[in-house]
């Protein structure tokens, strides 16, 4: 019984992370109806950066903020110099393109910081057990601010003039251009906050997998997943598909298919969501073309 | 009475070809033009063109000032409110977020709140919908939401395309009456594109009708209502 | 029908030439053309898949991988003759393909990139499991004996592992070019196109999408076999995600929808260096990402469609001397 509340509660623990990513492509997958394959790779190329600051000496917490920051800008970047062009093009120019991103940045990792494995601080320390040691203390933290930035995101997407904009640009762009709203602009604060969420979920799951440049590819497989199951255009539905998927990857890895096979436990959860639900939990009806 | 809008020489087209083929038009201070013509002529190309939703040249001036190079959004925030063919409602989002982006140009927030109060006293259903998704209004509230959001824009312009597209009778009478109070009370100027073109003219001081993207005939709304050829071939009735 | 002919001539001077380089060619270079081909046949498949179907596959390394250790295990573990393992494992990627293709194709054609990305990463993970480390050899992998010419032809292995991967590649070209070309050819052409004119034609969408994306995989996975006989090892990491993003890398350099252009992308892969095995290291991926981003923004068919191109205007240069 422990062992299974202590594989549920690290499945929420590694859940955040998936949700955050998840968050992150359903929400350019919303606004553009194209998928970010080099989401992943810009979370690691943050981790790098927020680490080699750490490296420099500035506290975890400037250096996580300054990444932060900075990882917005690169978001914003890659909008404008490669989603743009590439925005009415069919699917297979997308995918090229940011396959071809992705190839790009992991290679820059390795050159730039090196292949080799590094261990990453963690924030979080406790002198005692928590949750009677079923948690570790960065679990925990990592979980509570995953959460927090989750919940900050909701907040501005549901209060804030601007995250209404940005909601009603991804969903009708002709209608919001039509209130005054400048459509490109939002797209390229979604690119901004989506590479800014991937950043805070590369520097918090960094201390648990360590970092290198492949850090984010499983990852990247299971925000898929969960993308896919809460519903690839609902952003709600990708934090809830994002938590599942990584309690059932704990759970099935634990008891069933065994740790060695984890990133099947995602191959097998888009095939059954394809096969079952394919509009997700939360999506609307997807277009069965056949 | 001074033109508030006055298009030139207008050409437009989706691609390549020209659907609009060089028009001449201008709509009035304070006034409602419609704007007729058979399916396909080129109506809503027209109200897109304005508002600089597609490819477009010529001349177009706004109270004085030249927008047919200016984007939508930069036309929207001079004053041009747009209820598009279609309607353009933001369906996923409830009848409030579809008010506020009405008035997401704006900052004057009293302003703001007291023309969200004048539009539930054209609209009252609006307000008992208020939290509902917008997606789960019937049409005819689909329309009063679209035309509250274009005049929360604070427009000196309204383009309506076909207000009464698939509306009963009933509601679509109404919404005529709440167009020409809102004429009258706002002083918002009106172009409005109908099918039903006894109706608009009846609303309508001045018309003009357009045929593959040319303008054909066009006078005060008396004047044209009165033209036989006019009826019997393009108004049919 | 010139244009037919002509291709087929083309075809067949490429052949001979390939096959003239088998007596030509030391080891070395024997090795590297063989792997050419064996490229030359996985970029195939994905050609049959982008080109004339519209799809998109990022997992196709799976289905090499899936090729390779059916042949491998058949080779090291049961002792079949290497010519008997090919029909094997075909039919095992095929399956696996259609298996794949069948949820994900009723959708979008994102879906399909998706769950192949997916298939990609997962599947190293299942050729390293301990518990058929007995069947795949697991982390260490298998290694397999070298295939002797037959009937004691006077050819070294190399030459003969060559001029047998040669004929099997041609095969499967013919087959290829065979199929784009007949009754299904065209409905597939009619799936990419216009989906509605294809229902109209009365053919059902999901079947072709599927089936070909079996054809696809089979192509990738006799590739993939050919690989195993030629190198006579398999491990689980030469199958890792980076194969699959080559193989999509020499897919778009040769045109997508070009079945001579896969001869190009083969090539690229074989010669741009050291990719498949060493990609690891910072330079080829950044090169490959340059030349994915290039190609997209600046020649979205690749090689093969400058090519076709080139011809066309060379005939009609040549059709007023006529
Ligand atoms: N998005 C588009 N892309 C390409 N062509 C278009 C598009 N919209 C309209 N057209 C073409 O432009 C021409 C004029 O169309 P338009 O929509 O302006 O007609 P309309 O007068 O509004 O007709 P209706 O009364 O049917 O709404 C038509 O020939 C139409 O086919
Ligand atoms: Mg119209």
């Amino acid at each position: 019984m422990i062992g299974l509340l202590h594989q549920i509660s690290s499945g929420i623990a590694s859940g955040a992370i998936y949700a955050s990513v998840s968050l992150a492509l359903v929400m350019i997958y919303q606004a553009t109806h194209h998928v970010n394959f080099a989401q992943g790779e810009m979370a690691t190329l943050s981790t790098f950066v927020a680490l080699t600051l750490i490296h420099a000496g500035v506290p975890f917490w400037g250096a996580f903020v300054i990444t932060v920051v900075l990882s917005f800008g690169l978001g914003v970047a890659v909008e404008r110099v490669l989603m743009r062009p590439v925005m009415n093009a069919p699917v297979l120019t997308s995918v090229g393109v940011f396959i071809g991103l992705l190839l790009i940045i992991n290679a820059l990792d390795g050159w730039i910081f090196g292949f080799t494995i590094k261990s990453f601080p963690s924030p979080f320390h406790s002198a005692h057990p928590l949750l009677g040691g079923l948690v570790s203390p960065h679990e925990l933290g990592e979980t509570g601010l995953t959460v927090v930035v989750l919940t900050l995101v909701w907040l501005f997407f549901r209060f804030t003039p601007l995250g209404l904009a940005m909601r009603a640009a991804a969903h009708n762009p002709s209608s919001a251009r039509l209130c005054g709203i400048n459509v490109s602009r939002m797209l390229g604060l979604g690119w901004g906050l989506a590479a800014a969420i991937g950043a805070a979920a590369g520097i918090m799951v960094a201390p648990v997998v360590f970092l290198d440049p492949n850090m984010m590819s499983g990852i990247l497989l299971y925000a898929f997943a969960g993308a896919l199951l809460g519903g690839i255009d609902s952003p709600l539905g990708a934090v809830i598909g994002g938590f599942v998927v990584g309690v059932l990857e704990n759970i099935f890895g634990a008891y069933i298919v065994g740790t060695e096979l984890k990133l099947t436990v995602a191959l097998i959860i888009i095939v059954a969501v394809l096969l079952v639900k394919p509009a997700g939990l939360l999506g609307r009806a997807v277009q069965v073309r056949v | 009475m001074p033109a508030l809008l006055e298009a030139r020489g207008l050409r437009a087209g989706y691609g390549p070809p020209d659907v609009l083929h060089g028009i001449d038009f201008t709509v009035e201070e304070g006034g409602v033009t419609a704007l007729l013509g058979a399916n396909g002529a080129g109506k809503s190309t027209t109200l897109r063109a304005l508002c600089g939703m597609i490819r477009r040249a010529g001349q177009i001036t706004l109270g004085g000032a030249r927008i047919e190079r200016a984007a939508t959004e930069e036309i929207v925030r001079r004053g041009v409110g747009h209820v598009p063919d279609g309607r353009g409602t933001f369906l996923e989002l409830t009848v409030e977020e579809n008010l506020r982006l009405g008035a997401y140009t704006r900052r004057d927030r009293a302003g703001v709140a007291a023309d969200m109060e004048r539009m539930f006293g054209y609209f009252p259903r609006l307000k008992e919908r208020y939290r509902q998704q917008a997606g789960t209004l019937s049409g005819g509230e689909q329309q009063m939401l679209a035309i509250a959001r274009a005049l929360l824009v604070k427009p000196r312009l309204l383009l309506l395309d076909e207000p009464s597209f698939g509306l009963a009778p009933l509601i679509v009478r109404e919404i005529f009456h709440i167009l020409r109070r809102i004429n009258a009370e706002e002083r918002t100027s009106i172009l409005v594109v109908e099918q039903n073109a006894s109706l608009a003219l009846d609303l309508a001081d001045h018309a003009f009708l357009l045929e593959t993207g040319r303008i054909v005939v066009s006078g005060t709304a008396s004047a044209i209502r009165q033209d036989e050829t006019v009826r019997r071939s393009y108004l049919g009735y | 029908m010139t244009g037919n002919r002509s291709a087929l001539g083309g075809a067949l001077v490429v052949f001979a030439v390939l096959l003239a380089l088998a007596f030509v060619s030391d080891s070395y270079h024997l090795f590297q053309l063989t792997m050419l081909v064996v490229y030359a046949v996985a970029v195939l498949g994905m050609v049959v898949l982008t080109g004339y179907n519209g799809q998109i596959s990022l997992g196709q390394g799976a289905f090499f991988a899936i090729g390779s250790y059916a042949t491998a295990i058949l080779m090291a573990n049961y002792n079949w003759p290497y010519w008997a393992t090919l029909p094997v494992a075909a039919a095992a990627s095929a399956l696996v393909g259609f298996l794949i293709g069948f949820p994900a194709l009723r959708l979008g054609g994102l879906y399909l990139a998706l769950t192949t990305f997916a298939l990609a990463v997962a599947v190293p993970q299942v050729l390293k499991v301990d518990a058929l480390s007995g069947l795949t050899g697991g982390v260490q992998g298998l290694t397999m004996d070298k295939a002797e010419p037959p009937f004691h032809l006077p050819l070294t292995g190399d030459q003969w592992i060559y001029l047998f991967t040669l004929g099997v590649g041609g095969l499967m070209f013919l087959l290829a070019w065979n199929l784009t070309r007949g009754r299904i050819g065209r409905a597939m052409m009619a799936v990419r196109e216009q989906s509605t004119a294809a229902e109209a034609m009365g053919v059902s969408l999901a079947g072709i999408k599927t089936r070909t994306f079996a054809v696809s995989a089979m192509l990738t996975g006799v590739a993939g076999a050919l690989s195993s006989i030629a190198v006579q090892f398999v491990a689980p990491d030469s199958f890792n995600f980076f194969l699959s993003i080559t193989l999509f890398v020499g897919l778009v350099v040769g045109g997508v929808d070009s079945i001579p252009g896969a001869l190009f992308g083969g090539a690229f892969i074989e010669f741009v260096p050291n990719i498949a095995n060493d990609i690891s290291k910072a330079a080829p991926g950044v090169v490959y990402g340059a030349i994915l981003i290039g190609f997209m923004f600046l020649m979205p068919r690749g090689v093969g469609g400058l090519l076709a191109r080139a011809l066309r205007r060379g005939r009609k240069l040549a059709a007023p001397a006529e």
